[in-house]
């Protein structure tokens, strides 16, 4: 390429890639949810992503002057929560005896209807969102300056991981959540009501997907067409990851936000194929996925 | 022989579709020969879809990448080359044929949703390899302003050749369907362990199964070219190949035409709707809601059941 990049660069690339990973485990790790419990792969996860970005923008304008974006960052996703219970309890609930296809087909009809929603509400033009005062302006680490909010990014994406290793293991719904997962049936006859543990993993994957949305509200023009991207994505990261494994969610975000991060600085034009091929590579070396998958 | 294959009324009746459709052009104004005309290009793309999502079971998931491909490759042939017309039109279903070998060859080995995906993430490198490479493709213009020979220089000479192209390849998709491959995909849909057991190549045949349907695919890239004389990477964005997916499901995927009716059924609805509103995937989502709910073998599915007693009946009076 005839540009040298020194160590700092590539550091502080590396550490901007694990931030962005960040977002995508915390999106990926709802939609893997939703994919073990469930066994549905929710195309409407992406859109539900955008919606949560979109409600950012909105309520951090409501919520006037530097607090607006923490504001913004609790009421979004519970905005986002809100929209997948009403559609799960009205809709969703009522297809779990079909076949997978359709399923899968009517959270497709569920991202355009979405789609098209965010479209009328909030229109077609960019918007951004400021990061709050405290997470403005840049750190030096390492001899590299280094933003602060993706600083802020990567402890939120340790904190997720953490709350949700102790929501599935230690709290009761996050046990039984697990155990619908492996066999459904045995939880129903243990007298546990399925339908509301389904609709219970359900919303609170579609919690992290407006989660996500949120906090990537400040680092990208949000725009329609930001759900197509993302949700595509997601999919990829969860099969490389291991289906339904939300560990495999993190590795496989991590492979593919620090990838393509890295793939800026050897091929900028092209750094989109970098985790593309990543993907690829692991799906061949490992079908199933790198950790095991609950299916 | 078509005997014995072909049930002689439903025979009769594309025939004498064929021939209406053929006479339509001077009748109709300029914009529905121009609908008619996309929708048979659909058409084709979402039954060579169909012949491995419908009959071959597989979870073929990006589709569409295969239509972009024959389209480019004939757009860049006829843009950047001096070849003569028919090559480009050669190449492009080649090429995509090419593409389906190269990524089918990978995704064969696994089943199901991991075969879907990793066609997904086979496809979307194609598509962003063509997004990207600006000098080649024109990144995200496309390419415009193909350069057609005079026999294709009107509206209604497209029309006439695509339409031509459109009944020569569902013929031969019926035949392929029809033949001892077609039914032992069909039963690899079924069964697949008991297929891989009983000695058939479960994987050959997929794989063999992929390369025809991108060939269709190809094809229908190329009439594309035809028709719009531009292409853009949205022909090979994962979109797109849900929609296909969707129109085999709206039409019927377990029956022969139903493809047809879906694309149909879909590229009316965003023309009509799109006139009215710019809301009109709202309107696609809500009616395949319904469907969903209410018409789950499609809409061709559905009309073959209300038919099936009443041809039985006839058939009963007749004895």
């Amino acid at each position: 390429m005839g540009v040298s990049y020194g160590a700092a660069d590539l550091i502080s690339q590396f550490l901007v890639g694990i931030s962005r990973s960040m977002i995508l485990f915390i999106v990926c790790a709802g939609l893997s949810f939703v994919l073990g419990v469930l066994r549905v792969p929710n195309i409407a996860h992406g859109s539900l992503y955008m919606i949560g970005a979109f409600a950012t923008f909105s309520l951090s304008k409501v919520f006037a002057g530097s607090y607006g974006f923490w504001f913004a960052l609790i009421l979004a996703p519970l905005l986002v929560v809100l929209i997948s219970l009403v559609a799960e309890r009205a809709l969703f609930c009522h297809l779990y005896q079909r076949e997978h296809l359709m399923l899968l087909l009517f959270t497709f009809a569920l991202s355009l209807i979405f789609g098209d929603l965010v479209k009328l509400v909030w229109g077609a033009e960019y918007r951004s969102v400021a990061a709050p005062d405290l997470l403005k302006g840049s750190v030096s680490m390492l001899g590299s300056s280094f933003p602060r909010y993706n600083l802020f990014l990567i402890f939120i994406g340790l904190g997720v991981a953490t709350a949700l290793w102790v929501f599935v293991n230690k709290t009761k719904i996050g046990k039984i959540s697990r155990a619908a997962a492996v066999d459904r049936e045995m939880v129903g006859m243990l007298g546990i009501n399925v339908s509301w543990v389904f609709a219970a993993a359900f919303v609170i994957g579609c919690y992290l997907a407006g989660l996500g949305g949120a906090l990537v509200a400040p680092t990208v023009s949000i725009t329609l067409g930001m759900d197509h991207t993302l949700i595509i994505e997601a999919f990829l990261i969860v099969t490389i990851g291991g289906l339904g494994n939300m560990w495999g969610a993190l590795v496989g975000s991590l492979i593919f936000g620090v990838t393509h991060s890295l793939g800026v600085l050897i091929l900028p034009q092209f750094a989109i194929i970098f985790p593309y091929a990543a993907v690829v590579i692991v799906l061949l070396l490992r079908p199933k996925g790198l950790l095991k998958s609950v299916w | 022989m078509f005997k014995g294959i072909v049930c002689a009324k439903s025979f009769q009746l594309a025939v004498a579709l064929f021939i209406l459709l053929l006479l339509l052009p001077p009748f109709v104004p300029r914009f529905y020969v121009y609908i008619l005309a996309l929708i048979y290009v659909t058409s084709l793309l979402a039954m060579s879809l169909n012949l491995l999502v419908g009959h071959g079971g597989m979870f073929q998931f990006h589709h569409a990448v295969f239509y972009g491909v024959g389209a480019y490759t004939v757009a860049l042939m006829l843009t950047k080359t001096r070849m003569p017309v028919w090559v480009g039109f050669l190449a492009g279903p080649i090429a995509a044929m090419f593409a389906g070998l190269v990524i089918g060859w990978f995704c064969v080995r696994l089943t199901r949703l991991y075969f879907g995906m990793l066609q997904i993430s086979l496809g979307s490198l194609v598509w962003a390899i063509v997004f990207r490479w600006y000098r080649f493709t024109g990144g995200d213009d496309g390419i415009h302003g193909v350069p057609m020979p005079p026999l294709l220089s009107s509206l209604n000479r497209s029309y006439y050749f695509i339409l031509i192209i459109l009944a020569l390849s569902l013929m031969l998709l019926y035949l392929i369907l029809k033949s001892p491959f077609g039914s032992t995909l069909q039963a690899i849909r079924d069964n697949p362990d008991r297929c891989a057991a009983v000695g058939i190549n479960v994987r050959r045949h997929q794989l063999l199964a992929i390369v025809v349907a991108t060939f269709f695919a190809g094809i229908a890239g190329v009439l594309f070219v035809v028709l719009e004389r531009s292409v853009f990477p949205d022909l090979l964005f994962w979109v797109l190949s849900l929609e296909i997916f969707i129109m085999c499901l709206l039409g019927g995927w377990f029956t022969f035409a139903g493809p047809v009716l879906g694309a149909a059924i879909t590229v009316a609805l965003r023309t009509f709707v799109g006139i009215y509103t710019e809301y009109w995937t709202l309107i696609l989502g809500v009616i395949l809601i319904l469907l969903i709910f209410f018409l789950p073998e499609g809409v061709m599915g559905y009309l073959l059941e209300i038919l099936k007693p009443r041809a039985k009946e006839a058939a009963g009076r007749r004895e």
